[in-house]
């Protein structure tokens, strides 16, 4: 295995080698999460600013992480111009020198005037990351199948009043709170209860109830493919995911939005991207008012920017569906989210996924 | 009853691996306890299939082989006692010689002195005594036909098969093991059926050989009629060296048949096969029955020849010839102060004595 | 022999002559191999040891924190902490977060010490106005740095050459004071997954050869024909894609997948209780077998093929029956394909990670499902380097065995 990955990495150098200079210089290279989430930025973003600026973009997909850009940094030859990250992989990112600083001064003003740095979602925009959409890990049943659905996140651990198997995401992330936020723990309380070592083993404890009854997924397009085959009854998964399916497919999918845990995604620029300027363009382009509104009609993610929500309209192929009710920060989802907290993460994650994994596999 | 039988009976044995067509047709063939068998035939001619199915290996479509009077076609192969000498040896890799010759005693559970005991004497009827230690691959390929027809014969079967055994040796090694698998089964009396496809084999080591051609026995006879009476073109053809000239039968008497070798004249030959009146016959004569001279002997049948090409063999000389429109006409002319007068190009007439020219089948 | 030294016709020794004579010849094939070996040794040796090097060298605060590097060495990891100790730590953060290197040193530290994240980037952005004594100021600015666990994480760190990594891969973790403990229970995971990979791999390993035996004997011993059809359907899962296999495999196995579906139909299964094949062990079990398969099937193919139908029947005609025949003659002909088999099944299964990782739920993982957690993850490239350490070193020791036991000449790859 060591041996696969280090030959890999070789040859992805010698191979990024020979790639590069094969690059022009008014392309850029813009990696996502691929599906249809990439689609709704090609249509959002990528198209209107190769309209605007004649450059073109080439889109890449990726599974998240920064083990690429790391890679990619390190060996000195960076491919990738912008990357669409989750916030703690920005921070993280930005921390370790992966990435390029930003100034927002670049950042256009809202319609109304009001500047950019207080348009966004307060403390979203940071060093080297312009924030795009906000994202969330809910949970969702396939209302076919459960008439009587859940409504609850102690619902999705109540293995009593709804048998059957969960779908939950391979990592501590979002699990651990979940868990303390269906033993009752308040929306605001999490991140302290989890400080302490009673907290965690708190949270545990409560993912110990429903282990035997989990399927772990791990990419996006798992969760919903999992509800569709009947392998499990209910599935945490990112709102997008399951609002496509819904929308584009017609699956019977209901999400419970109890317990939202929200997180946001932000451009990053690779540190030593040899399109910087162009990458600068691109994103103070594509995190404009209407550009994130725009967005919002392919895929059910909430826009960073205030002043986008009004903008928001129906999705795109069903001008009946109005995509507002659909989104994380919509009043009547929102109640009891919960806001993923990076710097929790940064500072825990070792131990978390040490544990996690320990638990997983004993 | 059982005395009155054969050994071994061939009866109406049939076999054909696609349905379509026999590989061996109607064989019937009797063995006798003691006897020295050989089948012989070119490849394919069905000789080593007759083999295996007396072995087990391979089963009869039509017919039934008796072993010792009983039908065997039922028989597993490990529980007809039969020994067998392969092709290659067959020696097992993995095992030393010694282990090798155990083994046929190993699995009759015999007690391990005893076992011990066999394994000696058959190594040292192949005097292969020193070498019992060793793995077959040490040794070379004579010592390997040793080991092999040790093994066949250590757990003192009565009847022995052995399916072109020394087909791998080079001809002087080949000679030297056909005299001593020959003593061998001299001293102990063992019933040896043998395939080849080498004659000078089976003419050294067999007291009777079946000729075998397109899945029929051509002739199963002791190694003298085989050669100086072959029933048929075939076999006089496949055993030793032959002159063949085609003409018509023009009349039959007492034996013997006028034969019409057209604007060549005509012959005087024994009658092996009844040919009607006008039919085509090959007349057989063995080069070595031929003599050349300036003028055609009385007394003797004789042709004119004409002398094409000579080779020097140091016992005799290889003459080849024209007679009759055969321009392939061999003859062997003993080597003596006669001959000199041979010479390429030279004309002159071949004459044999009646009984020596014999008239078979045309095919 | 050396005394009494052959000479060629000129007069130089015969040895010499003969080595000369060879040199050119000797020169071609080193030419013919020259591309092949620099692309081995460029591409897989070099990135080896770099890797390797990474499971015992870690500079990552060494280099950026030299002062409170020298400070830690000098410390014993027991008594309590110095101004000189605090006054290091403050100049170099200082340095740190003028350098941007703050979060890699915070990211080191926060490995050993579960926090060091928040603490060393917060404190390294107010450090410029920190007044001497610099303890009380560390201490006034947050509690933290009171913590001796803390201290001594950050010695653990501060060692640019370390065995902590791979302690931390067989579950033991490195003491500030010098020596080894065991790793926290609750954190302890690597033994068990070693255990379970070595376990998982030699199940497969005798799965194989047990499905895999009569399909190559039989290979080996039908006509031509029907055996070169047969081979084309034991290697038609090399042509597919891996992905797809395994996606298959688990359309085949999952709750309603088709095995399950079968199962109730025939009535060996309820409706609402159906087998768990997947997302577990079992998953991870059938997958792996049916993918390594063709890796058991083509050396045992190959080395059967060279057994001549003729040692059966000698046996036969010896007296053996079937099963002697095969048992006594013919399997220990064969032990060669198996031990080839055997071993390259083994190795790449004890290394396996895709399938483990979509069909092998929580108790199907593997150790290279870890190595690839930290590798593409957690980004602790030294664990996963220590990993794949203590997994080569795993590798060699089976390998030894196998020689001990079968002997390496006696493997047959084909």
């Amino acid at each position: 295995m060591t041996f696969k990955k280090s030959m890999t990495m070789a040859s992805a150098a010698v191979l990024s080698l020979a790639v590069a200079s094969a690059a022009s210089a008014e392309s850029l290279t813009v990696v996502s999460w691929g599906g249809a989430y990439t689609k709704s930025q090609v249509e959002a973003y990528h198209k209107p600013w190769t309209k605007k600026t004649g450059a073109s973009v080439v889109s890449e997909d990726y599974n998240g992480g920064i083990a690429e850009i790391k890679a990619q940094v390190e060996a000195g030859n960076v491919t990738w111009d912008v990357v669409d990250v989750e916030l703690s992989d920005a921070v993280r990112a930005c921390d370790e020198g992966l990435a390029e600083e930003i100034d927002p001064a670049i950042l256009p003003a809202a319609p109304d005037g009001t500047p950019a740095m207080s348009d966004f979602i307060e403390g979203s925009v940071t060093d080297c990351a312009i924030p795009s959409i906000v994202w969330s890990t809910i949970y969702a049943y396939d209302s076919s199948v459960m008439s009587n659905g859940p409504k609850t996140i102690s619902d999705f651990f109540d293995t009593a009043n709804f048998p059957g198997k969960r779908g939950m995401r391979k990592s501590p992330k979002a699990n651990l709170e979940m868990a303390l936020a269906a033993d009752g723990v308040a929306p605001g309380d999490i991140y302290e209860v989890l400080s302490t070592d009673a907290g965690v083993d708190r949270a545990f404890a409560k993912l110990d109830t429903i282990k035997d009854d989990v399927i772990w997924w791990e990419a996006g397009a798992q969760p919903p493919q999992l509800l569709a085959d009947g392998e499990v009854v209910m599935t945490t998964a990112y709102n997008g995911r399951i609002f496509n399916a819904v929308a584009s497919e017609d699956k019977p999918f209901e999400i419970v939005w109890d317990a939202q845990v929200y997180d946001l995604d932000l451009f990053i620029i690779p540190k030593g991207s040899k399109n910087k300027q162009l990458a600068l363009d691109f994103i103070a382009f594509s995190t404009d008012t209407q550009r994130l509104a725009d967005q919002a009609s392919y895929i059910s993610y909430g826009p960073a920017r205030k002043s986008s929500a009004p903008l928001v309209g129906s999705f795109h192929s069903k001008p009946s569906l109005a995509m507002g009710p659909q989104m994380p920060t919509a009043p009547d989802n929102f109640k009891t989210a919960i806001q993923n907290d990076f710097e929790w993460w940064a500072d825990n994650q070792d131990e978390m996924n040490e544990r996690f994994n320990a638990w997983l596999a004993n | 009853m059982a005395k009155s039988l054969p050994f071994v009976r061939y009866d109406n044995v049939q076999k054909s691996y696609d349905g379509e067509s026999l590989v061996v047709k109607n064989l019937n063939l009797d063995i006798e306890k003691g006897e020295f068998v050989t089948m012989l035939g070119p490849s394919g001619s069905g000789k080593t299939t007759c083999l295996m199915m007396l072995a087990g290996f391979e089963t009869a479509t039509h017919g039934d082989i008796l072993l010792d009077g009983k039908p065997i076609n039922n028989i597993p192969p490990h529980r007809r006692g039969i020994g067998m000498v392969f092709q290659n040896y067959a020696l097992f890799p993995h095992m030393t010689v010694n282990e090798n010759l155990a083994f046929p005693l190993k699995v009759r559970k015999m007690d391990k002195a005893e076992t011990e005991a066999k394994v000696k004497r058959a190594l040292e009827m192949v005097q292969m005594e020193a070498f019992g230690d060793r793995k077959p691959a040490q040794l070379s390929g004579g010592q390997q036909q040793r080991i092999a027809l040790a093994r066949a014969l250590v757990f003192e079967p009565e009847l022995v098969l052995m399916d072109e055994p020394l087909g791998a040796l080079d001809k002087q090694l080949r000679e030297h093991m056909q005299y001593e698998i020959k003593h061998i089964h001299e001293s102990l009396g063992v019933t040896v059926v043998y395939v080849t496809h080498d004659q000078s084999e089976a003419l050294t080591m067999s007291n009777r050989i079946a000729v075998f051609n397109d899945g029929v026995v051509q002739q199963l006879a002791d190694p003298v009629t085989l050669y100086e009476r072959p029933d048929n073109a075939f076999v006089a053809q496949f055993i030793g060296e032959n002159n063949t000239l085609v003409g018509k039968v023009t009349s039959t008497k007492a034996g013997k048949v006028d034969v019409d070798l057209g604007k060549h004249g005509h012959v005087e030959a024994v009658k092996v096969v009844e040919v009607a009146k006008g039919g085509q016959t090959t007349l057989s004569i063995r080069p070595e029955r031929v003599a050349f001279e300036a003028k055609a002997p009385k007394g003797k049948m004789s042709l004119p020849a004409k002398v094409l090409e000579m080779i020097y063999l140091g016992d005799h000389i290889r003459c080849r010839m024209s007679v009759a429109g055969n321009d392939e006409f061999i003859a062997k002319i003993p080597n003596s102060n006669k001959t000199i007068t041979l010479a390429p190009g030279k004309d002159g007439f071949v004459s044999w004595n009646i009984d020596d020219c014999r008239a078979l089948d045309y095919s | 022999m050396s005394d009494t030294r052959i000479l060629a016709a000129d007069g130089t020794p015969l040895k010499k002559k003969l080595a000369q004579s060879m040199f050119r010849t000797k020169l071609r094939a080193f030419g013919l191999v020259c591309p092949l070996l620099a692309l081995i040794i460029s591409a897989f040796v070099l990135p080896i040891l770099f890797m390797l090097s990474a499971a015992v060298y870690d500079d990552s605060y060494s280099s950026l924190m030299p002062e409170s590097t020298t400070a830690m060495q000098e410390w014993d990891g027991e008594s309590p902490i110095t101004e000189a100790m605090a006054a290091a730590m403050v100049s170099d953060l200082i340095r740190a977060r003028e350098n941007k290197d703050i979060g890699k040193v915070a990211n080191r530290v926060n490995r050993e010490y579960s926090g060091a994240t928040s603490l060393f980037k917060s404190t390294s952005r107010s450090a410029k106005k920190f007044e001497p004594p610099y303890l009380e100021a560390l201490l006034a600015k947050d509690k933290d740095w009171n913590d001796k666990e803390l201290w001594q994480g950050i010695k653990i760190a501060s060692n640019t050459y370390t065995l902590g990594y791979i302690a931390n891969a067989i579950d033991m973790r490195a003491k500030a004071t010098g020596g080894f403990e065991p790793q926290d229970e609750l954190r302890q995971i690597h033994i068990t997954l070693f255990i379970r990979t070595i376990e998982i791999s030699f199940i497969v390993t005798v799965a194989c050869l047990l499905l895999g035996y009569p399909v190559a004997y039989l290979m080996a011993n039908l006509p031509l024909r029907t055996s070169n059809l047969l081979l084309i359907l034991v290697l038609m899962p090399f042509w597919t894609s891996l992905l797809v296999r395994t996606t298959a495999w688990i359309a085949m196995l999952q709750g309603q997948g088709v095995m399950n579906d079968l199962f109730v139909a025939f009535g060996v299964a309820n409706d609402e209780d159906r087998f768990s094949l997947i997302y577990n062990k079992t998953g991870t079990l059938i997958a792996m077998t049916h993918i390594m398969l063709p890796f058991m099937i083509m050396p045992l193919y190959s080395v059967m093929k060279t057994i001549s139908p003729a040692y059966v029947r000698a046996a036969k005609s010896m007296g053996a029956t079937n099963w002697t025949a095969f048992w006594k003659v013919y399997f220990p002909q064969s032990v060669p394909g198996i031990g080839a088999g055997s071993l390259l099944v083994f190795i790449l299964a004890i290394g396996y990670y895709i399938t483990p990782a979509l069909v092998g739920g929580q108790d199907g993982q593997m150790i290279s499902n870890i190595i690839d957690f930290h590798m593409r993850k957690s980004l602790n490239w030294n664990l996963a380097a220590a990993l794949g350490f203590v997994l080569l070193v795993f590798v060699l020791f089976f390998f030894w065995i196998y020689d001990r036991v079968v002997g390496i000449d006696n493997m047959k790859l084909g």
